[in-house]
């Protein structure tokens, strides 16, 4: 149920964050979303591929040292008190989320919330339980690629 | 392990006469070397003259202080042999420093020097256990650097049998410590580290091969270095301190308690002296060394400022030598920084950084001073397996760096994590600080 999220670690600078993406762009790999969390100092880049195994391959002949994440992708309403159920469900079980960022698919009325817990497991049955849609990477391309 | 037979042999009874023996004998031999000095080398000539200091003056170690001091670049402008003291057919050899650009440093030797030289050089080898029957592999190199040939004719002079294998080409340093089993190793003590890591990658154990003592300077290292090479080698390994300009090794080197190098005092004179005031420090403060050649003919030397920063202890040794000592060098007064008044040395942020673990041993200081404070920003790399997505992780580990080198220097700075293989490598000396302050 968990997606694969690559991320990279860049300087604070002008222009770090283009080279990934224009490593990723020369091979053909579309990226689906991204978050940048960011001090005055440096950024941490966080990528949501499809291909994530060519990505991770590409970036690293380029000298970027790649991780890889497992993160949890939730469908929410894209209508207020969305994203308020969810968190709801998460702070009664006592999770304690990392960070999470969101995005929209181009068609239809969903949203993605996509979240990095430490206990990823334990927050898929809390959520699933509650009958939220906890997307797998195979169905989240799906609507991506619709 | 090897055990290590040590019996407490002094080299030479002048290591052991009372201080207040001694002092008078360096007195002596002051007031012959500056007159010495002042009669036939021009350049001490007009520095004395210019503040307006005459032989006659120096009435008591004290009075040293009056005389004028000399520098590097003393030594760069009286290049080749302009600060040498005998004519020319006296001379027996020429060493030099290893300058890393432009000219070299020259200096000059007469036979008496050599032999002053090696002798000292035995001292502190006989302190840290070379007996007569010991092979000895001096891995130093042998030409204008004094650390090959000032340590060969002190080996030699003790009587142990010499393997001059030079620096360079670790496969057969290895090779012949294998085959010659020599007990003791003499090189630079990164060097040594460096034959102990190529041995290990070719399947030998270093800590099985023959070595019992190894001396090591040339270079400045830490007592976590010494730790390292001891547990490495499994040998016991001792600090000796030199510089051409002064003799070479054989200033000072330390006896087999480890605990400081004793000073050769009836040959230098050494103050310790605050780099900005230039007066002496508090006994066992870090200041600058100061030396002052008592009996080297060729070429005697006054008050040299040698920029390495250590401190002395005055305080008697109970191996029975009676010199006072000194620390190892923890520094160059050139390299100090002065942030918003502390003084900080590059060794210390690297000694910082080399505690926290996920740091590259790399790291760039930069200076800066936006309004009337002085900022320091330390970059550093982190270690490939150490990044996270996660920002607490990454801040978290850039606190840990944040906070021993505010344990260490006692400064509030900055700190930038940066990825892997983000600093600029250097081949040479690496340039480890760049300072932006516009300080008239």
């Amino acid at each position: 149920m968990k997606i694969q999220q690559i991320s990279m670690f860049l300087e604070n600078k002008p222009g770090r964050i283009s080279e990934p993406c224009k490593i990723l762009a020369a091979n053909n790999i579309n990226i689906l979303t991204l978050s940048l969390a960011d001090t005055q100092q440096f950024g941490i880049l966080r990528l949501i591929i499809q291909d994530w195994q060519k990505a991770k391959e590409v970036l690293e002949r380029e000298g970027f040292i790649v991780n890889i994440t497992e993160v949890v992708a939730t469908e929410v309403e894209d209508k207020p008190g969305g994203l308020a159920k969810i968190l709801e469900i998460i702070e009664k079980e006592g999770l304690n989320i990392e960070y999470m960022y969101a995005f929209t698919f181009r068609s239809g009325d969903k949203a993605v919330i996509v979240f990095r817990f430490d206990q990823p497991d334990l927050a898929i049955k809390a959520l699933q339980s509650k009958g939220i849609n906890v997307l797998d990477s195979v169905q989240l391309y799906d609507k991506a690629n619709q | 392990m090897n055990s290590l037979p040590f019996e407490n042999r002094i080299w030479d009874p002048a290591e052991t006469i009372k201080p207040e023996e001694r002092q008078i004998i360096q007195l002596e031999l002051l007031k012959k070397v500056v007159e010495r000095v002042y009669n036939t080398v021009p350049f001490y000539k007009t520095s004395f003259d210019n503040l307006k200091v005459k032989p006659e003056d120096i009435n008591s170690l004290d009075d040293l202080r009056k005389l004028p001091f000399t520098v590097k670049e003393n030594l760069r402008q009286n290049y080749p042999l302009g600060l040498v003291a005998v004519p020319k057919d006296g001379l027996a050899r020429i060493h030099g420093s290893s300058g890393t650009t432009g000219k070299p440093v020259l200096v000059a030797y007469t036979h008496k020097d050599l032999e002053t030289w090696a002798n000292l050089c035995a001292r502190f080898l006989v302190a840290g256990g070379l007996r007569k029957e010991h092979f000895v592999q001096i891995s130093f190199g042998y030409g204008l650097f004094t650390g090959g040939f000032g340590l060969h004719y002190g080996v030699e002079k003790v009587g142990a049998t010499i393997i001059p294998a030079a620096s360079g080409n670790t496969a057969r340093q290895i090779l012949l410590i294998q085959d010659l089993k020599p007990d003791v190793l003499i090189c630079t003590p990164s060097y040594a580290l460096n034959i102990a890591e190529q041995a290990k990658q070719t399947g030998i154990e270093p800590k099985d091969l023959s070595l019992k003592y190894g001396h090591f300077g040339g270079e400045m290292w830490t007592e976590d270095m010494r730790k390292e090479i001891e547990e490495q080698l499994g040998i016991k390994a001792f600090n000796n301190y030199g510089l051409s300009e002064v003799i070479g090794p054989g200033v000072s080197g330390e006896c087999y308690l480890q605990n400081g190098m004793h000073i050769q005092e009836d040959h230098f004179i050494l103050e310790c002296l605050n780099p900005s005031t230039l007066e002496p420090v508090k006994e066992g403060e870090y200041g600058e060394l100061v030396f002052t050649s008592l009996t080297k003919e060729a070429f005697p030397i006054i008050r040299y400022r040698t920029r390495d920063l250590a401190y002395i202890d005055d305080s008697p040794c109970p191996c029975g030598r009676t010199t006072k000592r000194m620390s190892r060098v923890k520094g160059r007064s050139d390299d100090m920084l002065i942030i918003r008044g502390v003084n900080v040395f590059p060794s210390q942020i690297e000694e910082a950084i080399l505690q926290v673990s996920g740091i590259a041993p790399h790291y760039l200081i930069e200076v800066t001073r936006p309004g009337v404070l002085d900022e320091i920003f330390v970059k550093v790399e982190i270690q490939p397996g150490y990044i996270s997505d996660k920002m607490s992780e990454m801040q978290s580990l850039r606190d840990r760096v944040l906070r021993k080198i505010n344990e260490i220097t006692g400064l509030h700075v900055n700190v930038e994590l940066l990825p892997p293989n983000t600093l600029e490598r250097s081949t040479g000396k690496a340039c480890r600080v760049i300072d932006h302050r516009k300080i008239s």
